[in-house]
């Protein structure tokens, strides 16, 4: 506290401590922070005296050890000689994986519905509440588990479509399968492939780039890059002389043509399933635990996303649409260039505590089998090693790690949409 | 241009009905369901799914298999009926008890009955502040003792000798904030009620058990179960997040610096890590925490964590109602010259907390359907009943009608209390807009 | 003001839970209930009925040293644990006993520091596929999506199994037997993996349990047995005991039909040691003369026990096997009471 004229020069008192607001407030500060470092001290001793009681001392080397179990979906290569170390990579991994697909699926179904929760259409409307109120009244729990059951029930197992007579059949020309046991797709193979860069050797969390995947990257960043650049034109263009040209042939020309041609190079191909055996193999197999942790989570949360969308739209004061209807634009550019943009800032802060929600949510992926972090360094690794401590402290950390990555991303996004006043 | 005029009507036609077309039941669904080529595609195919939907489900819901004592059994029942696949309601009608109380004794069942039963009017003068008189807020501030009391049992010295250490705070803070200043009263006032509770309350206690049995027979929580287990860590966990979600949200507002990043830091950490996380904890470390030798039963401990997940949210609910009321009301306190505890307890939180309730309420339907979590680390909360169930040689194998039942339960208490918090906002609101 | 929950409800808590610091036997007996760990529920095994009361295999275990310690078989605390849970509450003290189909394994013994006291089943791991497939044997498995539970020691010994066998295989990690046997059954795995006792319980259940076949590979030792805490020898004792009492007392045809007549007295020794008409066993213990009468006529002997929540007789139907008596070619051999 800094004061223009020098404080009066009094005999500094005990009592001072307690009266005087100028050193209260520090008074106050340090019994807040003796009293805190007293209970972390407390807490540290018992569980330094538990643990010598129990002969387990905190230590990580167990992530050494080889983790002894598989799992089934991996994003990178995993055997059941690896260590716990790398199991908990991969569990994080799936993490992430369902976290995104959660959130890009959900906000897309949110704003959708929260957009026709507000439509003229009285059935549409209707039926919309009642998949909001269906959805954000039971528990997300139940949600999964009963999602993963429909799936697991309705879809036909891999061993029906065998026969000459078959009772299912695969979709889209033989190249789609639905069955109980997840969603087969075709994958993307290369024939004169690049090959793959791998990195950090042996260790535990050695991974692989593929540099098709790079190359394929790389020429549709300068496609869209190019792309840009003609938009740029066209927009000056059309500013100068109130003529727009038509670019969008360009456009889109500058992007496909040159990943075509580099895809032709490649010797690009898809690779369809097939049944051999007990199950289908080749193509990319989306396992039933994702595919019901992914649609329960996104369906769960849009049924959120869709309120706060609505809210929003809502806020925004009808003399705002009145006003873009005035300047002669049609409904569907009001709502994208009018009311979407606005709205957006009531949107964006709920919309990050419910992805927050999401990914924290998606640790739930234990009750379907999916095998996330909490599945494997919070599970079975837990489980065979008896760390308990060691692990759900980890645990922890990990999704707090997560969590504000997110938050941070967002705000920042949000800062950027912020109105900006003057 | 010639003159003449043909035919002038010179009176008013009668008014005709309006085209049968945009009245009535046909005009309605013209103008709200067939108002264009989107619109009428748009319900053609809402019908369908609406139907297809129906189609599938509804036989399987009315099967004739209330009577079945397993799933043979019902199975048995539906071929002789002729029915299909269906629906083997049998289970419902022999453990819906089950479901909602656990293994709460049958014979003590109106205790957690009443409980909520009285919750209900405890909340009452809160909830419905217009309607209901205000003296009953006495029974409000009381019931926190009555509910443990009822539930879990005991001798009623207890609930007594906690309540006797507010009380007994309270009186300390007044004499000695009379006497000396504000802050060394509110110190005086925990000190004091933290020495009764520690030391001299169970001494007292245990006095008065042996001279004055008064009390109800004890149920032990690990007898919780199915849906009176979920209500209960909601309940609880919300009513003690409460004081310390003011105390958190408080600490976030204040210019002290270690307070408020010690608060911060606290709600971060607890609102950026899964309840799941947090129930790990709570079954497998907060026992490694605590002194060598102590073990409280895991109900207590999943409480204890439940609590403190709430209270991170609760105060960030509450900080949303400190943040809402006006600069004006805090200038005005100032002006006044009360102090900064006189200040929140008269003017500001009264208000703040009121703007919160329907907050606290989502809050509330939040920590509910988060309980199922605790099937995870095998307390029979409904859906850990609904396995244990599954696990009975008679009802292996039934999936969708506990699931069903289940849902259907926790939609009615959710989508109940949501009503009541829109309600609650359409009520604060007015005057806003 | 309304903390005062939280501080009412730790005040009950903290009357009724007591420490666990001195000797397990006298706490179990001061709080008058034994705390038992049970599995949230197998059939057979342990699950609660409609009116809450728990029964099965494992259970019986609880109720026998209950009756041994309190002389009332009633007198247990069921704590269903799961996978997860079920070491760290025995090692907190929350639980007194662990009786929950838990394999005796070197490192849970040394690692974990816990004691187990004998072994009341003897299983391992098998596998049940479907009769149409037509497989016979684990090794044509190559491919197949199996469904394992998980928090076991099942998924160790499947990916060693598969391993050393050299087939390729698709993990389903599931948490219940419930949902296994619902993935199963569906058709989205093509093995069912777990306990032979397990598997044969679960597929009792069936609708038509002759379209699946148990394959002949089993693929490890899990003798699975009741455990207690490592370092209490006294309360080590009592529970092993018991457990050897009640396999003892088929041995020598002590059932809970005879046992009031064999009680008063007979030409056995053996049998009158553990009837308590003849020397201080008991006393040894640190119980009374009839611990073992009680402990067996609570849900009678070893094989009444097993007959009656497991057996042939029961929806699970488990033959005897490798639990018979060893004068009957099993393992059940109790130590002698002398």
């Amino acid at each position: 506290m800094t004061t223009l004229t020098d404080p009066p020069k009094d005999q500094f008192r005990l009592s001072m401590l307690l009266y005087d607001t100028r050193y209260r407030s520090a008074t106050i500060q340090v019994i807040a922070l003796i009293a805190f470092m007293l209970l972390a001290a407390w807490l540290i001793s018992n569980t330094a005296q538990n643990l010598a009681a129990l002969g387990k001392p905190i230590d990580f080397g167990f992530f050494k050890e080889p983790a002894s179990y598989d799992i089934n979906q991996r994003l990178l290569d995993y055997t059941s000689r690896d260590s716990h170390l790398r199991a908990a990579l991969i569990g994080l991994l799936n993490t992430l994986v369902v976290a995104v697909l959660g959130c890009a699926t959900a906000t897309v179904v949110g704003i959708f519905v929260g957009v026709l929760r507000l439509s003229h259409n009285w059935l549409i409307a209707r039926l919309m509440t009642v998949y909001v109120e269906m959805f954000r009244n039971v528990p997300v729990l139940l949600w999964i588990v009963f999602i993963m059951a429909i799936l697991i029930e309705t879809l036909p197992a891999p061993r029906a479509f065998r026969g000459a007579d078959a009772e299912a059949s695969m979709l889209l020309g033989d190249s789609v399968a639905l069955t109980n046991r997840g969603v087969y797709i075709p994958e993307p193979l290369f024939s004169r492939g690049l090959g793959d860069l791998h990195f950090l050797g042996e260790s535990s969390l050695r991974f692989n780039v593929s540099l098709d995947l790079v190359a394929v990257l790389i020429v549709l960043a300068v496609g869209f890059w190019v792309s840009h650049i003609i938009k740029k034109r066209a927009d000056r263009l059309q500013e100068e002389t109130g003529v727009r040209p038509a670019t969008w042939y360009l456009r889109l020309g500058v992007v496909l043509v040159p990943l075509l041609i580099l895809l032709a190079i490649l010797g690009f191909h898809l690779g369809y399933p097939e049944l051999k055996g007990f199950n289908f193999s080749g193509g990319t197999h989306l396992r039933n635990s994702l595919i019901a942790l992914w649609l329960a989570l996104s369906l769960y949360t849009a049924a959120f996303i869709a309120e706060i969308v609505r809210a929003g739209i809502m806020a925004i004061s009808k003399g705002q649409t009145e006003a873009a209807s005035a300047l002669g634009l049609r409904p569907n550019r009001v709502m994208g260039l009018v009311i979407l943009p606005q709205a957006l800032r009531v949107i964006v802060p709920p919309l990050i505590s419910q992805y927050l929600n999401l990914t924290k949510n998606s640790s739930l992926a234990i009750a379907v089998g999916y095998m996330d972090i909490t599945g494997t360094l919070g599970g079975i690794t837990m489980n065979q090693t008896g760390r308990e401590l060691e692990c759900v402290l980890l645990l922890m950390l990990v999704y707090l790690v997560i969590s504000l990555t997110i938050s941070a991303v967002m705000n920042w996004y949000n800062e950027s949409v912020k109105l900006k006043e003057r | 241009m010639s003159k003449q005029i043909a035919y002038v009507r010179t009176e008013m036609l009668p008014q005709q009905a309006p085209p049968s077309t945009s009245v009535g039941a046909i005009g309605w669904m013209r103008a709200n369901l067939f108002s264009g080529w989107l619109n009428t595609a748009i319900t053609l195919v809402s019908l369908l799914v609406i139907l297809t939907i129906a189609v599938e489900i509804l036989p399987w819901v009315l099967s004739p298999t209330w009577g079945g004592t397993s799933l043979n059994e019902c199975r048995e029942l539906l071929a002789a009926a002729d029915h299909g696949s269906g629906a083997c309601w049998g289970v419902i009608r022999e453990r819906w008890i089950q479901l909602l109380f656990g293994f709460y004794p049958p014979e003590l069942y109106w205790r957690p009955i009443l409980a909520f039963v009285l919750l209900a009017l405890a909340l009452a003068p809160i909830l419905f502040a217009d309607k209901v008189p205000a003296k009953l807020l006495v029974f409000s501030a009381a019931y926190p003792f009555i509910f443990p009391w009822l539930l879990w049992g005991g001798m009623i010295w207890g609930p007594l000798a906690a309540a006797a250490g507010f009380v007994l705070g309270a009186i300390a803070y007044r004499v000695v904030s009379g006497a000396f200043s504000s802050l060394l009263g509110v110190i005086a006032g925990v000190v004091v009620a933290l020495l009764w509770w520690l030391l001299l309350s169970g001494f007292i206690t245990g006095l008065l058990d042996s001279i004055l049995p008064i009390g109800l027979e004890p149920v032990e929580s690990r007898k919780f179960g199915g849906f009176m287990l979920s209500i209960t860590i909601g309940v609880v966990a919300i009513a003690c997040s409460l004081p310390l979600g003011i105390v958190l949200a408080l600490g976030r507002q204040s210019d002290l610096m270690i307070v408020k990043y010690l608060c911060v830091g606290f709600i971060e950490f607890i609102r950026g890590v899964p309840l799941i996380t947090l129930l790990f904890v709570a079954s497998t470390l907060l026992n490694i925490f605590m002194p060598p030798g102590t073990n409280f039963d895991i109900i207590l401990r999943v409480l204890i964590m439940v609590t403190l997940f709430a209270s991170a949210y609760m105060a960030e609910v509450i900080r949303g109602g400190l943040a809402a009321l006006p600069k004006g009301q805090y200038e005005g306190a100032d002006s006044l010259g009360l102090n900064y505890w006189q200040a929140q307890r008269l003017i500001i939180m009264p208000q703040a907390l009121k703007i919160s309730i329907p907050g606290i309420v989502s809050t509330f339907i939040g920590v509910f359907k988060d309980t199922t979590l605790v099937s995870i680390i095998g307390l029979l909360d409904p859906l850990g009943l609904s396995n244990a169930i599954r696990a009975d040689a008679n009802w292996n194998g039934i999936v969708w009608e506990l699931y069903g039942f289940i849902a259907l339960i926790f939609f009615f208490f959710c989508f109940g209390m949501s009503r009541y918090s829109m309600y609650l906002e359409r009520k604060l609101q007015t005057g806003h807009r | 003001m309304k903390k005062s929950v939280f501080f009412g409800a730790l005040t009950l808590a903290g009357l009724a839970a007591g420490a666990a610091a001195a000797g397990t036997m006298d706490d179990v007996k001061a709080r008058g209930k034994l705390n038992c760990g049970v599995s949230t529920g197998l059939v057979g095994f342990s699950a609660p009925d409609a009116n809450g009361e728990w029964g099965g295999f494992d259970v019986a275990v609880c109720r026998a040293v209950a009756a041994a310690v309190l002389s009332d078989p009633s007198a247990v605390e069921f704590v269903p644990t799961t996978g997860k849970t079920r070491f760290t509450a025995l090692a907190s003290g929350e639980i007194d006993l662990l009786a929950r189909n838990t394999t005796w394994t070197f490192s849970r013994d040394v690692d974990l520091k816990f004691e187990f006291v004998g072994v009341n089943y003897y299983d391992g791991q098998g596998f049940m596929v479907p009769k149409e497939l037509g497989v016979s044997s684990a090794k044509e498995l190559d491919g197949a999506t199996v469904c394992i539970q998980t928090g076991t020691t099942t998924e160790l010994n499947l990916a060693d199994f598969f391993r050393a066998n050299n087939i390729s295989y698709e993990p389903v990690p599931i948490e219940t037997n419930a949902e296994a046997q619902q993935q199963y059954l569906a058709g989205a795995c093509d093995v069912y993996t777990t306990d032979a006792s397990g598997l044969a319980a679960t597929r009792a259940t069936f609708e038509n349990p002759g379209d699946h076949v148990i394959l002949p590979e089993i693929i490890s030792k899990e003798p699975l047995g009741p455990l207690v805490r490592h370092g209490d020898n006294e309360w080590g004792d009592v529970v092993r005991w018991t457990l050897n009492a009640l396999i003892a007392a088929e041995e020598y045809g002590i059932t809970s039909a005879n046992i009031e007549e064999l009680s008063k007295g007979t030409n056995n020794p053996e049998i009158n040691r553990l009837l308590g008409t003849e020397g201080t066993l008991g006393e040894m213990l640190g119980l009374d003369k009839e611990w073992a009468k009680r402990a067996i006529s609570a849900g009678g002997n070893y094989g009444e026990i097993f007959a009656k929540t497991i057996g042939e007789n029961t929806p699970v139907g488990l033959a005897r096997g490798l639990n018979a008596q060893w004068t009957n070619g099993g393992l059940m051999y109790s130590p002698p009471f002398r």
